[in-house]
């Protein structure tokens, strides 16, 4: 068993989780209530990371972010490495990968508030922030949990992009998924196995949970 | 409040972030062919010496690629001279490096495979003709010379063409070992030093493939740009007697 490597992987499905919660609340909540020119290509954009195979935004970080490129050098010479192969890499990498997890069941939670719900709100006085706060999460709180649980269980699964943007570094960028597959090659069929099965518990526990507080949430849509 | 809240845990998150290299053991990148003999030859470097080097195993030209966009590993240690001759031409070596060790590659037939194993491939070429060859295993030819020794021995033997759409490229000979030695291909052409570990040599019968089938698999190492005194001190220690002596018993002839 790679403890590090499970240190690693917590640690990165943690940080995809913090970065993209805000951002995916900010913009889900617009695409649900706003309207604009674009919005379907936006929506599109939003979306594609899904569909897309991991090798087409490995390709893109490294030849973006690879110190042979303009801005990699960039990087490398305000932060003293570069970014590609590093664990800050990796979560750029991974927070990309799982901005449609977190938008998409953050904006269909928005959208199922009914609009008089907020008109109500707006008669009863309230600020927008405190419609916000006090009314509309509450009322979307199902879709935060959904995004947050997927952000976290893909990161943990994420496998091509963090091979190839992390190049399985022990301790830096070996996340559990990489370190089965290291050890598989290395013939090590006994710790591959522990690590498959200790990822396997940890997605099977995490989706229980969600679904068990998703039910207390909101009973009506259990 | 809110917000406030999110920006406090992104900080303790951000302090608590994975250490980056300043503590970890220097990393050092290997052909996959090494697997059982570099992680013998680091064991042994940590005893005598007390310090650990990290070894992260690859196919010779993914690893050549990764150093190129910047992968922090002080030293490679390739499975051919053409890969690290790319990394001295762009200026990211000390200097040429030196060869460390001359490969060898085997035939492997996994234990009930209908493939007879014999150095002249004359059991792959019946079995062949009798269409009984449903996947054979060998490493890819552009990213790993094994896999390049091995399409050379297979066209030295006039088996080239006909093969060809049964083969199954491993990404490395490690992966080629294992589609050869778990019995999800009939056999294949993999490292010899990988089918001297005792768990892979139970798994089946082997035959050695002359060395002048193929181009010789010269092995040359050279230390990166990066590399610290630790690392300096093992490459050194590669070309000592101990180091040596595990290479041989691993299957490797080692340079006078």
């Amino acid at each position: 068993m790679d403890w590090a490597a499970l240190r690693i992987s917590l640690w990165l499905g943690a940080g995809t989780m913090a970065i993209l919660l805000p951002l995916g609340v900010w913009f889900g909540r617009l695409l649900a209530v706003r309207d604009f020119r674009g919005k379907l290509l936006v929506e599109a954009l939003v979306t594609v990371p899904l569909v897309l195979p991991p090798t087409v935004l490995g390709f893109y970080l490294l030849v973006t972010f690879g110190v042979r490129s303009p801005i990699g050098q960039a990087f490398q010479a305000l932060v003293g490495h570069p970014l590609p192969f590093s664990f800050q890499g990796l979560l750029l990498a991974s927070a990309i990968a799982n901005i449609p997890f977190v938008v998409q069941p953050i904006q269909r939670g928005f959208e199922a508030i009914p609009s008089d719900v907020r008109d109500a709100a707006a008669c009863c006085g309230l600020t927008p922030w405190q419609q916000f706060l006090r009314i509309e999460l509450p009322l979307a709180w199902p879709g935060l949990l959904t995004a947050s649980i997927l952000t976290f269980t893909h990161t943990l699964g994420e496998f091509g992009v963090v091979l190839m943007v992390g190049g399985n570094l022990p301790g830096q960028t070996r996340t559990l998924s990489v370190a089965i597959y290291d050890r598989m090659q290395a013939f090590d069929d006994r710790s591959a196995g522990v690590m498959a099965a200790t990822l396997l518990a940890i997605s099977v526990a995490t989706l229980m949970t969600t679904t068990a507080l998703s039910r207390r949430v909101s009973p009506s849509r259990g | 409040m809110f917000r406030r809240s999110f920006l406090a845990v992104f900080v303790v998150w951000l302090v608590g972030l994975p250490d980056a290299a300043a503590q970890r053991p220097p990393t050092i990148a290997a052909a996959a062919n090494l697997n059982f003999a570099l992680t013998e030859i680091a064991r042994q470097f940590e005893r005598e010496r007390g310090t650990r080097v990290d070894v992260v195993f690859g196919a010779s030209g993914t690893l050549t690629r990764q150093i190129r966009d910047g992968a922090p590993f002080e030293m490679f240690l390739a499975a051919d001279e053409e890969f690290p001759g790319q990394l001295a031409a762009a200026g990211l070596t000390r200097d040429e490096g030196a060869v460390y060790a001359i490969g060898r590659l085997v035939l492997f037939a996994p234990t009930g495979s209908p493939l007879v194993v014999d150095e002249r491939l004359d059991g792959l070429s019946r079995l062949l003709q009798a269409g009984g060859v449903t996947r054979f295993a060998i490493a890819n030819p552009e990213v790993a010379p094994y896999g390049r020794a091995a399409e050379a021995t297979l066209r030295t033997r006039g088996l080239w063409d006909a093969i060809r759409s049964r083969l199954v490229l491993g990404d490395s000979i490690a992966q080629a070992a294992q589609f050869a030695t778990t019995g999800n291909a009939v056999g294949g052409l993999i490292a010899y030093s990988l089918v001297k570990e005792p768990a892979l040599a139970n798994k089946g019968k082997y035959a050695l493939i002359p060395r002048t089938d193929h181009p010789p698999l010269r092995q040359r190492m050279v230390l990166l740009k990066q590399a610290t005194p630790i690392v300096e001190q093992f490459y050194a220690y590669m070309q000592g007697a101990a180091a040596r002596a595990i290479l041989i018993k691993n299957g490797y002839e080692v340079p006078q």
